[in-house]
């Protein structure tokens, strides 16, 4: 029998309900998993106490015939940015330091309703603003894959980020799966950089209630794992009304597993003319080129479209989301929770605390949001980017008269070396140029890893749904998994 | 519209963020970098478009005006850097 660890999800659940092995196993073999590999640096806390305790108490359910689901026994890491009750929970930022919640998130609680594990908590880029992971104020996690050839061969790589922690934990299997926040990219692109399954899905759909807050009009929960059956495992898992989030949907959730029939002969999947941009790597277009002969063989029908805003997306995002980001991050004063710099005097007080408690990028972020959002500039820069948003999810709404989901990249390279792009916050943003639009739009969208670099570093392919058409997009997805067959390992 | 040292240090008292008067300089520089970067979205017609306000459509819900988690003062208070007989201890803020 092969490593507990190398299963999957379902078929850890399968392997559970057989009683071919217990939860408890499973835990420990994970707990172990965890311990060796902690260069990766992938976690801010272990919790192998809880572990076994809810372990434990999942195979106790199961004895009596009572288990809740397909996650129940399932151990999985969670995103520091989740609030999870007496366990750490910084958003990887020092101004949380050693922050403990007296409550559990939305997400993460339905999780446990669900039977699920918790392993520990997952580093990020600091309040998920970086795409390499190396903001965090526990230092940068690393990629558990190398390269074998080009400049990078033989260096430390980035997992991406900011669900860096998370997407590395999978990809080194410390975790079956994991959970990840994505406000412009930060699930989808760090699955791509590490060779798993990242899924967004659509705003409203998983409650923000107990997420520290980045940009409220964008911030998503969604799954990290090994396969598409996974992620539509965990999504059920995760996903649900809760009358604490003003924006979260009032829908049933759907059995999204049930959706990966396989079958994909009703499916118009549109390409869509803009994301061919300038600079974009021959092996990234190949792949790309790739992915929509595998669909076509599938049977789908590939549409030419066009979304002509494309390009101003990251643009108007660097406006929405430090704008909001300088708002939400206004709370961490140093007077309730958290980090207190005692200055001269209360303004000083605050000023010291916030330029002690927060990292450069962020500081950076909230200064830009806070100029655009200023009395004078509001109009010019956070209103404009705002029309310019409507513009973009205007562009998808034509698309969809045409297409029921769209093939793109995830990313415009493979992971890069550790030191790369830092100083540089542009090239760094850039990074996000195929994830921001669907973000900015609010829609669904997964990462399906789908090749290799020719430097041997794992590549995804994004596609993209219509509003809750996560059912649509994951049986889409499944049959791209099926055709790539991806099944390299770090 | 590029930012001088002044207009930065002005922003950063907004932010509440202290920052060096020698960190201004290049403080500014990377500021001026990304907004000279966004200013591309000049190039977008916008004129008559309502800026988006809700990233999917949906109506307001409201809940009933009550309190939903009352009697939680130590679970509120857990975390405060400083605390003493149940409230927050805050530097003087009236002289």
């Amino acid at each position: 029998m092969a490593a507990l660890t190398d299963l999957s999800i379902a078929e850890a659940g399968e392997g559970l309900d057989n009683g071919d092995f217990t939860a408890r196993e499973l835990t420990d073999a994970y707990l172990a998993a965890m311990e060796a590999a902690r260069d990766l640096n992938a976690f801010v806390e272990e919790t192998p106490e809880r572990a076994r305790a809810m372990a434990d108490a999942s195979d106790a359910r199961r004895t009596k015939g009572e288990a809740a689901g397909p996650l129940d026994g399932i151990p999985l890491a969670v995103k520091d940015l989740f609030c999870t009750e007496g366990a750490l929970s910084t958003a990887s930022s020092r101004i949380l330091e050693g922050f403990r919640p007296t409550y559990e998130s939305t997400v993460t609680a339905n999780l446990w309703e669900a039977g699920a594990v918790l392993l520990g908590k997952t580093s990020m880029d600091e309040f998920a603003m970086g795409s390499a992971n190396i903001t965090s104020c526990y230092g940068p996690v690393l990629n558990p894959w190398k390269a074998t050839g080009g400049d990078a061969a033989g260096k430390d790589l980035v997992p991406g980020g900011s669900s860096g922690g998370s997407a590395a934990a999978v990809a080194a299997r410390v975790a079956a799966g994991a959970t990840g926040t994505d406000t412009g990219g930060s699930i989808r692109q760090p699955g791509a950089f590490c060779g798993i399954v990242g899924l967004k899905p659509t705003y409203g759909r998983c409650s923000r209630w107990g997420m520290i807050a980045f940009a409220s009009s964008l911030d998503q929960a969604g799954p990290l794992t090994h396969t598409v059956k996974d992620a539509a495992l965990m999504l059920a898992g995760m996903a649900g009304f809760d009358p604490k989030d003003s924006t979260s949907v009032d829908l049933p959730v759907p059995d999204y597993a049930a959706a990966l029939t396989g079958d994909i002969r009703d499916l118009r999947v549109g390409v869509p003319a803009e994301y061919r941009m300038e600079g974009t790597p021959p092996e990234i277009e190949a792949l790309w080129e790739q992915g929509v002969a595998w669909l076509r063989d599938a049977g789908a029908e590939i549409v030419d479209i066009s979304l002509p805003h494309t390009k101003y997306a990251l643009p108007a995002y660097y406006i929405v989301a430090p704008a909001e980001a300088s708002s939400n991050l206004a709370r961490y004063d140093g007077m309730r929770y958290g980090l207190r710099v005692e200055g001269e005097d209360l303004t000083d007080t605050y000023e010291r605390t916030r330029a002690e408690g927060f990292g450069h990028e962020v500081q950076r972020r909230v200064l830009i949001g806070t100029y655009v959002l200023s009395a004078g500039y509001y109009d010019a820069y956070y209103l404009k980017a705002q029309r310019v948003r409507t513009r973009i999810a205007d562009d998808f709404k034509t698309a969809w008269e045409s297409c029921d989901v769209i093939l793109t990249p995830t990313t415009p390279s493979a992971a890069f070396a550790l030191g790369e792009k830092q100083d540089d916050p542009i090239a760094m943003y850039l990074n996000d140029i195929f994830t921001v639009p669907a973000s900015m739009a609010g829609l669904p969208a997964i990462s399906v890893p789908a090749g290799l670099s020719g430097d041997g570093l794992p590549l995804g392919l994004h596609l993209i749904g219509p509003a809750f058409g996560e059912e649509t997009l994951l049986r889409a997805a499944g049959v791209l998994e099926t055709a790539a067959g991806f099944d390299a390992r770090p | 519209m590029a930012l001088d040292t002044d207009t930065v240090k002005r922003i950063a008292r907004l932010a509440r963020i202290h920052v060096d008067d020698g960190d201004l300089p290049a403080l500014a520089d990377e500021l001026n970098n990304i907004l000279g970067w966004v200013e591309q979205l000049d190039e977008v017609d916008t004129d008559g478009v309502e800026p988006m306000t809700s990233a999917v459509e949906m109506v307001q819900r409201l809940r009933t005006d009550a309190v939903t988690d009352g009697d939680v003062r130590d679970k509120v208070l857990a975390n405060a850097p400083a605390e003493a007989d149940g409230f927050f201890v805050v530097p003087k803020v009236i002289e």
